[in-house]
């Protein structure tokens, strides 16, 4: 049953990303990339992993995306529609994705980290355990990692200071 | 499987529609409401008392010419009232409208309401930016910029009532305000999460980035036809939805005195519908720059220490 | 920018001055005006009015009629207060002809141009609350003022441009219920007032948008020629009614409200205050009222001896002027109309320096400025 989903949204990532990065209009490429994270957020559904899915949808694609987008709706968007799309850096550009790409085939077909059922479901149990997806997060976030979501929210802030600093007129 | 499918999709039909017809009946409602505070009657001539009005308006804006100004994009320019539109029906999927009634129980239900609405500021972006004119694009950041703020507030006033409920299920934050409404231990939260509500939906008094007498103009000063009754229909739209989030979160949903039921649902969004178009008729609206000190320099300290409050209460009793 | 440390050569981005158009079709400037705004980023730097786009030439249409023809011309000048018009023209042309006006016609005048002034101050506070947001204030205003003009139109006949007074007098004595009717709306138009001050006097927002915004100096005032409420609200206590006391204005006892800051707040509080002091006014003509005749003996053609006068009255602007230069026929040589409101808008400038252009809106509203007045 979940195959149909599974090849619209999946089939839906991929061409969106592949049109994110050939577009020449730079808003059309952020508005694919929107629609990019949103096919994200469904498979992270389908994987049963909901909490991700919602924040997913409301940090990267409704903030982040947002600042995206009114950044490049705010430069001229003639001019970089004038720049030539494909650059003298081809060749090197052509090697690279075709090495990274041997990478990627290379795991699947090996099968590396693929979890096995029996992983699948002690990772299910343990779930279960903390009584579902939100609670599992809050709980590990505020016990197990509280230090880094300390120093990660003091890196935000820093970077909220230097923004208001460097967009402010006089201090 | 296809039944459960079936079942899915009729109750989706119901709400849809449901939804639609509201929304295109509360510009009636609006329209009589702030005419009797105005001394005057209202639309009266379509229809008995101007009740077929909605369905003039659609009418004559599905006719009007449809004007795409040359230096706009035109594909981002016909997708931007979408983007307005449809966030707000798709969160009426995970509204309980009674207790047997929603179309998808999530369990993160409150989540996926805030995650979706943000989605909606992109439509007023888009539109600002496709109309290729430089001061709706302002005018449209603008706004967009007043409802991501506002609706960091929004987020956090909900928090509290989230604590309290323990859950981000809809349904369970409905069945956990049985013996009392949440309204009564978050009045603060719920104070905040209105005005949030207000300045989200640009309505007054936070409606300076698309008031016709001011000099900037609004997102939607190029629309003219169907995708401006598209961006007409999402304010209302979005007005609904916040006013149905409340009746869930503060005013316990389909519970009532008496028999919990759908009809107790539909009284709470209709009051909380008339108390914003009262607002409407009564207040002036606020500079721009007043709006955003209020929400950051006040509601933002406010909410936080009302998540602080909350959770040292809950702790405490 | 922040200059961290003197670099040698870094490129500081500069922004540059945005300049603004607004009008002349726009719902806020109350008529055909144009208001050319130079913005640096969100603050006004420089304004500049554009007018003339109501010009009608009527002063060089008076010197092609003969006195009385000229009256009903003045009415289109201010038209939202147009008996207060006619008041200054007919009165100067009396000056200018030596005439004596019975009492009775004196205490009548007095009675519509105080109905005309609350009636203009109506119209500005529904305009000026509408373009802050507050739209009911608006359909409030409004009810009240259709009371006014119905009473106009009972004892002269039409509602706005109303022609109302004669070179001598009143041409007929209006029916007895136009006096009853004076006297039972000035009963109960204070009770009115109560909506607009409930609505809008202690209201945060309202007083967020006006307190402390778009403020005019008594110097400035004085030294720009301003005259009417927003002289009285920046702290100067000058009504002509006062001064230079006119058409029995002397007989009776009111009060001219004075601001303290020159803010909009205060020139929103000095016009509420007129407004209770005309109905005050109203009440004791309408009490006093002395008997006799309406009308002075007026010869048929008025052919004042050479010479000129500057007759001045205090309008619901300010103070409104007619320059009568006569060369002994009977078409005034030249005849000039010192606006209020064309004196009045020059000190727009100084009231949106340094405001941000979001009060521009505000601050046009509060000088109230009827542009048939500013073009002529």
């Amino acid at each position: 049953m979940e195959w149909p989903f599974f090849i619209i949204f999946g089939l839906g990532m991929l061409i969106s990303s592949l049109l994110v990065i050939t577009r020449r209009n730079v808003v059309h490429a952020a508005l694919y990339l929107l629609l990019t994270l949103f096919c994200a957020a469904a498979l992270y559904v389908m994987l049963e992993a909901e909490f991700l899915a919602a924040i997913q949808v409301l940090i990267y694609a409704g903030a982040i995306m947002m600042l995206y987008v009114f950044v490049i709706m705010l430069i001229n968007v003639r001019e970089s529609m004038a720049e030539r799309q494909w650059q003298r850096q081809k060749v090197a550009a052509g090697v690279i994705g075709a090495l990274l790409a041997a990478e990627f085939f290379v795991i699947l077909i090996k099968g590396i980290w693929v979890p096995s059922a029996k992983t699948a479901e002690a990772a299910k149990a343990a779930l279960n355990a903390y009584g579902g997806n939100t609670e599992a997060f809050g709980v590990t976030l505020y016990t197990e990692f509280l230090f880094p979501f300390e120093v990660v929210s003091l890196l935000l802030l820093a970077a909220m200071i230097g923004a208001i600093v460097i967009a402010k007129r006089e201090i | 499987m296809v039944l459960e499918v079936l079942f899915a999709l009729i109750k989706i039909v119901i709400v849809w529609g449901t939804v639609s017809l509201l929304v295109a009946y509360m510009t009636y409602f609006e329209r009589k409401l702030i005419g009797h505070m105005q001394v005057r009657l209202g639309p009266m001539r379509v229809g008995p008392h101007g009740l077929l009005q909605p369905i003039a308006d659609g009418l004559k804006l599905f006719l009007k010419e449809d004007i795409i100004p040359r230096e706009a994009d035109k594909a981002v320019f016909i997708l931007a009232p979408l983007f307005a539109l449809i966030p707000a029906f798709v969160v009426y999927s995970v509204i309980p409208i009674s207790s047997g009634f929603v179309i998808a129980n999530l369990n993160i239900g409150l989540l996926f309401v805030v995650g979706v609405s943000s989605l909606g500021i992109f439509g007023i972006v888009m539109a600002g930016w496709a109309s290729g004119s430089k001061y709706s694009m302002l005018g449209g950041f603008r706004s967009a910029a007043q409802m991501i703020s506002y609706e960091i507030f929004l987020g956090f006033a909900l928090v509290g009532p989230l604590m309290l409920a323990g859950s981000l299920n809809m349904l369970d934050i409905v069945e956990a305000q049985k013996e009392t409404w949440f309204i009564v231990y978050q009045p603060l939260a719920f104070v905040l999460f209105f005005i949030a509500g207000l300045a989200e939906t640009n309505r007054i008094p936070f409606d300076l980035p698309e008031a016709e007498t001011e000099l900037v103009a609004g997102f939607h000063t190029e629309y003219s036809g169907m995708k401006f009754a598209f961006f007409f229909l999402a304010e209302y739209a979005n007005m609904m939805v916040v006013c149905s989030i409340a009746a869930v979160v503060f005013f316990g949903g389909y519970l009532g005195p008496g028999a919990p039921g759908a009809h107790w649902f539909i009284l709470k969004v209709f009051i909380g519908m008339f108390f914003m178009m009262w607002l409407r008729a009564t207040l002036p609206r606020l500079r721009y720059d007043q709006l955003m000190g209020l929400g950051w320099k006040l509601m933002f300290p406010l909410a936080l220490a009302n998540i602080f409050l909350t959770g040292l209460l809950m702790y405490l009793v | 920018m922040v200059q961290a440390s003197p670099q040698p050569e870094r490129i500081v981005p500069q922004t540059e001055e945005l300049v603004v158009n607004m009008g002349p079709q726009h719902p806020s400037t109350h008529g055909v005006l144009r208001v050319i705004l130079q913005l640096d980023g969100e603050i006004v730097r420089h304004t500049e009015c554009e007018i003339g786009y109501l010009h009608r030439g009527v002063e060089k249409i008076g010197e092609n009629l003969n006195y009385g023809q000229f009256v009903p011309y003045t009415d289109r000048t201010d038209y939202v207060a147009s008996p207060s018009n006619n008041l200054g023209y007919v009165e100067a042309v009396e000056k200018l002809l030596e005439l004596d006006v019975p009492i009775r016609a004196h205490y009548i005048r007095v009675i519509t141009a105080e109905l005309a002034r609350i009636s203009s101050h109506l119209l500005w506070l529904g305009t000026h609350a509408l373009d802050i947001g507050a739209m009911t204030v608006f359909l409030y205003c409004f009810r009240d003022r259709e009371k006014i003009l119905d009473l106009f139109e009972v004892a002269y006949g039409a509602r706005l441009t109303v022609h109302s007074f004669r070179v001598g007098g009143v041409y007929e004595d209006p029916a007895q219920q136009f006096f009853l009717d004076c006297e039972r709306f000035v009963r109960e138009f204070p009770r009115a007032m109560y909506d607009y001050e409930d609505l809008l006097t202690e209201n945060r927002i309202w007083k967020a948008r006006t307190r402390g915004v778009a403020t005019l100096s008594a110097e400035d005032a004085i030294d720009l020629g301003a005259s009417g409420p927003i002289l009285r609200a920046s702290g100067v206590a000058f009504d002509v009614r006062k001064a230079e006391p006119y058409a029995a204005y002397d007989d009776f006892d009111f009060t001219v409200p004075v601001g303290k800051n020159g803010d909009i707040y205060d020139r929103y509080l000095v016009r509420l205050e007129e407004m209770r002091q005309s109905c005050y006014i109203i009440e004791q003509a309408v009490a006093d009222l002395p008997t006799g005749k309406t009308m002075a003996r007026v010869p048929r053609t008025m052919k004042p001896k050479e010479g000129d006068v500057y007759h001045r009255i205090e309008g619901p602007k300010g103070e409104l002027g007619y320059y009568l230069v006569s060369d002994g026929t009977d078409r005034p040589f030249r005849l000039r109309i010192r606006p209020p409101s064309f004196v009045n808008l020059q000190t727009l400038p100084l009231l949106l320096k340094d405001q941000l252009v979001a009060d521009a809106v505000a601050a046009i509203g509060s000088i109230d400025i009827v542009l048939g007045e500013v073009d002529r």
